[in-house]
């Protein structure tokens, strides 16, 4: 497989405008950075994991990337061409070279319609005159490919169990053969022996078609096992990214190895005996974030600098970055 | 003696569908001062174990079988008698501490209700131990954060909360329904690590409900493994962990990645988990069991001790014929 | 290698009894309000009386107009009901045949209520399902037009319209469908904001799916249930508006009639001992209004089942 660069994401910032309980219609809105100032590069063939607390802003980063919520400044090149500038209809050609896969498998699927309508809807939305028996061939085929028989084809979502809906979520977004899928936490709401099957299949389409994933979650053990590089983000900055093995080997960011040692490891003889590096406190307000480093007021190696300067994200050792001032 | 024993304990719901067996033939007991981890997939059964011996079954849910606590029966007692061992003896915190606190009383009033009717405190002393008991659960500046209301704390703050005021009156036993489902991993190592502080300070005992095997194996003491509302296996946490007996523990094991851990390919259990079950027979495992003979699907194997001291597996096939 | 497990999988297909349709929604809707007995007999109730005000005439012996000159002001006496006479649910004052009358009554007194219920369905289904989808501002100012004009009062309004613009049946349902959208418009809104946010609309919109076909083909039909429900509990109220409207004497002109109407007629000739009068149009009008109610709770309940 050759390893072009597929998508080089630069400086890509979005906030939300959240209203406060007795706003008015002309009462300023206060100002949610949600993503604030991402880059990074995706090669084809790669898997790139983006860990983060719930809240950190991955869902954001992930929709900003495909124009599902506006960005504020940046740019998102897709093979050299900048999505963001793009307009609707133009935006609509490439969506069907990016598909998503989100989180909760039921509420993904419209429970009006069957499996089958639900499979094609991109195939109809992209290519309207494919024929009807075209459509059920190319159907019952990404079906096969999920491990789902095709007679279940007229049956309504509510009638499967969530790894088996999480199947017909990923078979919708193989249809159109995509290049890159975006999986938005797609196995945090399965049980422990389907997430399982789940990324076994990941994987193995992966290979087997030559996809490149973006791969959300907020457990690092499952992150780690799927990606090839990981991106730590913390309240909308990347504060960490680098090579899968190194996050976990090396992590040079004080947030990092604090969230390395919080994931519990299933073997008591470990977890027994571990050095826990708790973070204290809770995550800042996002509305009004902390000055500087936006981790000073969990860090316990926060010295004044970090209050007054924001870490750039650096180049610390060969494809592994990190924002900290202290880094070694 | 055992502060809790479990005999049999079936839990049953009447739905329009027929009878459900939520839980069937659950066994165990737990010693003073120990931590016992319940592990299972989503409806296998593990809330309604405990829910059961609350008394905080569903109207539609009913329960047979022995709970001795103390060694006084407490399986469908009255409200009355129930009131007592709960505020006193036993504790329960949820997955979302929303569900027992109430959003519209300051938790200093909900904190000081519970030593005041129970405790027969005065209101000033009733708010100053709740303080302190905020303290011990380390709330930053507890003298006036116990004066908001719950939903003006963060998630894992809440918890906390909720955690101080079940342990107000001193319960020998604290349950723990999924306490840090949905919380946040280095938040949940927080209050995991209170959890066994706390467990080392007042000599709580303590039953840990979770699906994370992670959590156990850091947490507890014993491990018991539920499956379709059965026991499949209980032993001491380093031995479940050490040599799984049973093919689901064995499954269930080889499953999760693993941080420290460079396995190319996750073993997987083939299938789905059951449904609601409509009439269990034989070995709830066995549809998605590699082991699996003809008996499994017939006959529902036993709980039975093996060798080994204390530990208990339900399986038709021996555990050398698994290797 | 790719599929998990063909046999296992096969298994579980086969515990969902094979291929086949599945069960839609609706299917699931359907049966469940089939077991509620009110809700089924009511809507049997219902099609008996729509079906009533449809042949019923057939087997009238006076028409609603024809006047019974041997009735006229000796109704107690002559115009009670009677197999013999033709008058099976008895004359007015008049000498005009209830029987006809309620007859035409409820035909004018259900397409009032239906037609006006249409009229709220649609209007309210649309400016609701806008502005909620559009949401933000425009979102914001369209749900401000709605509470200004629910400020105003409703019948004050319509009376207005019915003195001004002069009584007549397109008016008045026009006018009463105009108003109740407000209310329609309020749930669709809230049901679609809800919608919004499900992570099915979202797919459709990562796919690339238009913002019409995605109303038309994810939003509407979800938004189906509450509005059917909504629907069946408008009509009664309707019923009743035009009713009470007139009952004050500003509804349907002579000789057209209405349930309203006939209860209005009925009720100030009572102490004349003609309880025929009011009792038969009244027993009409609370039982059909019984039924929608009825079955409003009954598909309230098909169609929201907790469990899903
Ligand atoms: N539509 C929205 N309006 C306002 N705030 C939002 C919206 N979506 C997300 N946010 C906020 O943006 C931040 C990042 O959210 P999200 O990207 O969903 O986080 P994650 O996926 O990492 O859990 C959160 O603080 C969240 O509250
Ligand atoms: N009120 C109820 N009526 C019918 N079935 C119920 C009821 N409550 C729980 N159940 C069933 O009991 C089983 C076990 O549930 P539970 O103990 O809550 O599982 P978990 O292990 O996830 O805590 C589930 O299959 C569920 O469907
Ligand atoms: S920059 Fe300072 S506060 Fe931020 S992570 Fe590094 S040491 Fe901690
Ligand atoms: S009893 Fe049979 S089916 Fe059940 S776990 Fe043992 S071998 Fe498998
Ligand atoms: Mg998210
Ligand atoms: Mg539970």
């Amino acid at each position: 497989m050759n390893h072009e660069t597929m998508m080089q994401v630069e400086n890509l910032k979005v906030h939300f405008d959240v209203s406060s309980e007795g706003d008015m219609l002309w009462t300023k809105r206060k100002k949610l950075q949600a993503v604030n100032g991402v880059s990074f590069e995706l090669k084809s063939g790669e898997t790139l994991g983006i860990v983060g607390e719930s809240g950190c802003g991955k869902s954001t980063l992930a929709r900003a990337i495909i124009s599902m919520v506006p960005a504020e400044t940046g740019r998102v090149l897709w093979f050299g061409k900048d999505l963001l500038a793009l307009n609707k209809t133009e935006m609509r050609k490439h969506r069907k070279e990016i598909q998503m896969i989100f989180q909760d498998p039921l509420a993904s699927l419209n429970p009006r319609m069957t499996i089958g309508e639900i499979i094609a809807e991109p195939l109809k939305t992209h290519y309207p005159k494919t024929s009807k028996a075209d459509i059920k061939a190319r159907v019952g085929d990404v079906m096969n490919k999920v491990g789902l028989l095709e007679n279940l084809i007229n049956r309504y979502p509510h009638e499967f169990s969530g790894g088996q809906c999480q199947r017909i979520g990923i078979a919708r977004a193989l249809i159109l053969k995509p290049k890159l899928i975006i999986c938005d936490e797609p196995v945090s709401a399965l049980d422990v022996s389907i997430q399982a099957q789940v990324i076994n299949l990941l994987m193995d389409l992966q290979k087997e078609m030559g996809l490149t994933l973006i791969f959300i979650a907020h457990d690092l053990s499952i992150v780690k096992h799927i990606s090839t590089k990981i991106m730590v983000l913390y309240m909308g900055n990347i504060v960490e990214l680098a090579k899968s093995e190194d996050i976990y080997n090396h992590p040079r960011h004080p947030y990092t190895q604090a969230l390395i040692s919080a994931v519990p490891i299933p073997d008591p003889k470990i977890e027994k005996n571990k050095d826990l590096i708790l973070i204290e406190g809770d995550l800042p307000s996002p509305i009004n974030p902390p000055s500087g480093c936006v981790f000073r007021t969990r860090c316990k190696k926060a010295q004044d600098i970090c209050s007054q300067e924001k870490p750039e994200l650096k180049k610390a050792a060969s494809s592994h970055e990190v924002a900290c001032h202290f880094n070694d | 003696m055992s502060l809790l024993e479990v005999n049999n304990l079936q839990v049953q719901f009447e739905t329009t569908d027929g009878i459900v067996s939520a839980v069937n033939n659950v066994s165990f007991s737990l010693e003073e001062g120990k931590i016992l981890a319940i592990v299972g997939e989503s409806g296998s059964g593990k809330s309604q174990t405990v829910f059961a011996m609350m008394g905080l079954l569903d109207q539609n849910g009913h329960a047979t079988g022995s709970v001795k606590f103390e060694d006084q029966e407490i399986l469908n007692l009255s409200i009355s008698e129930l009131n007592l061992i709960r505020s006193e003896k036993i504790a329960i915190i949820f997955q979302d501490p929303m569900t027992s606190l109430n959003p519209y009383m300051k938790v200093s009033a909900q904190m000081a209700e519970v030593l005041i009717h129970h405790k027969g405190l005065s209101k000033t002393d009733a708010i100053k131990q709740s303080i302190s008991m905020l303290d011990a659960v380390q709330i930053p500046d507890a003298r006036n954060l116990i004066r908001m209301y719950p939903h003006e704390f963060s998630g894992g703050m809440r918890q906390r909360v909720m955690i101080a005021m079940s342990l107000l009156c001193h319960p020998k036993l604290l349950i723990a329904d999924e306490p840090t489902t949905a919380l946040d991993v280095t938040v949940q190592a927080q209050i995991m690590h209170l959890l066994s502080d706390i467990q080392k300070e007042f000599g709580t005992s303590i039953i840990l409900i979770t699906h994370d095997l992670g959590v156990v194996a850091g947490n507890s003491d014993e491990t018991l493994v539920m499956y379709g509302g059965q026991v499949m296996e209980i032993a001491t946490t380093e031995l479940i962990y050490a040599s799984p007996t049973h093919p689901y523990t064995q499954g269930l094991m080889s499953a999760v990645p693993r941080l420290d851990d460079n396995a190319v390919k996750l073993k997987t259990i083939q299938g789905n988990p059951p449904d609601a079950m409509l009439d269990p027979v034989g070995c709830p495992f066995s549809p998605r069991c590699k082991f699996s003979k003809d008996i499994c699907s017939t006959h529902t194997p036993e709980l039975l001790e093996t060798g080994e001291n204390k530990h208990f597996r339900a399986c038709h096939v021996a555990f050398k014929e698994l290797l | 290698m790719i599929v998990a497990n063909k046999n296992k999988i096969k298994d579980m297909a086969e515990n969902l009894s094979d291929s086949g349709p599945g069960r839609s929604l609706w299917k699931d809707a359907r049966m469940r309000f089939m077991q509620n007995k009110a809700a089924t007999l009511s809507l049997f109730v219902l099609l008996v009386i729509v079906a009533f005000s449809f042949i019923g005439s057939h087997f009238a012996v006076w028409s609603y107009e024809r006047i019974d000159w041997n009735a006229v002001g000796s109704a107690a006496k002559v115009g009670m009901p009677s197999i013999e006479t033709g008058h099976y649910f008895g004359t007015d004052d008049l000498g005009r045949d209830i029987y006809s009358r309620v007859i035409q009554g409820t035909q004018i007194s259900l397409m009032v209520g239906i037609l006006g219920a249409t009229v709220a369905v649609v209007v309210g289904t649309l400016y609701g399902a806008t502005s909620g989808y559009l949401g933000g501002r425009t979102d914001q100012i369209m749900m401000r037009i709605v509470d200004i004009l629910m400020s105003i009062p409703y019948m004050f309004v319509l009376i207005l319209l019915l003195v001004v613009f002069g009584r007549s049946i397109i008016m008045l349902f026009v006018g009463i469908g105009l108003l109740s959208w407000l209310d329609m418009s309020r749930i669709v809104r809230g049901q679609t904001l809800n919608l919004k946010n499900k992570e099915f609309i979202e797919a459709a919109q990562a796919i690339g799916v238009s913002d019409y076909k995605i109303i038309m083909r994810h939003i509407v039909p979800n938004l189906l249930g509450i509005v059917a429900v909504y629907a069946t509990l408008l009509v009664p109220g309707i019923i009743l508006a035009e009713s009470f409207i007139s009952f004050l004497g500003l509804g349907v002109q002579e000789p057209l009639t209405s349930w309203g109407a006939l209860i209005k007629e009925g009720s100030n000739t009572i102490m004349y001992d003609t309880e025929w009068q009011l009792l038969f149009p009244l027993a009409f009008f609370v039982v059909s209004l019984f039924c929608f109610y009825f079955i409003g709770d009954g598909l309230r309940d098909a169609l929201d089942p907790k469990g899903r």
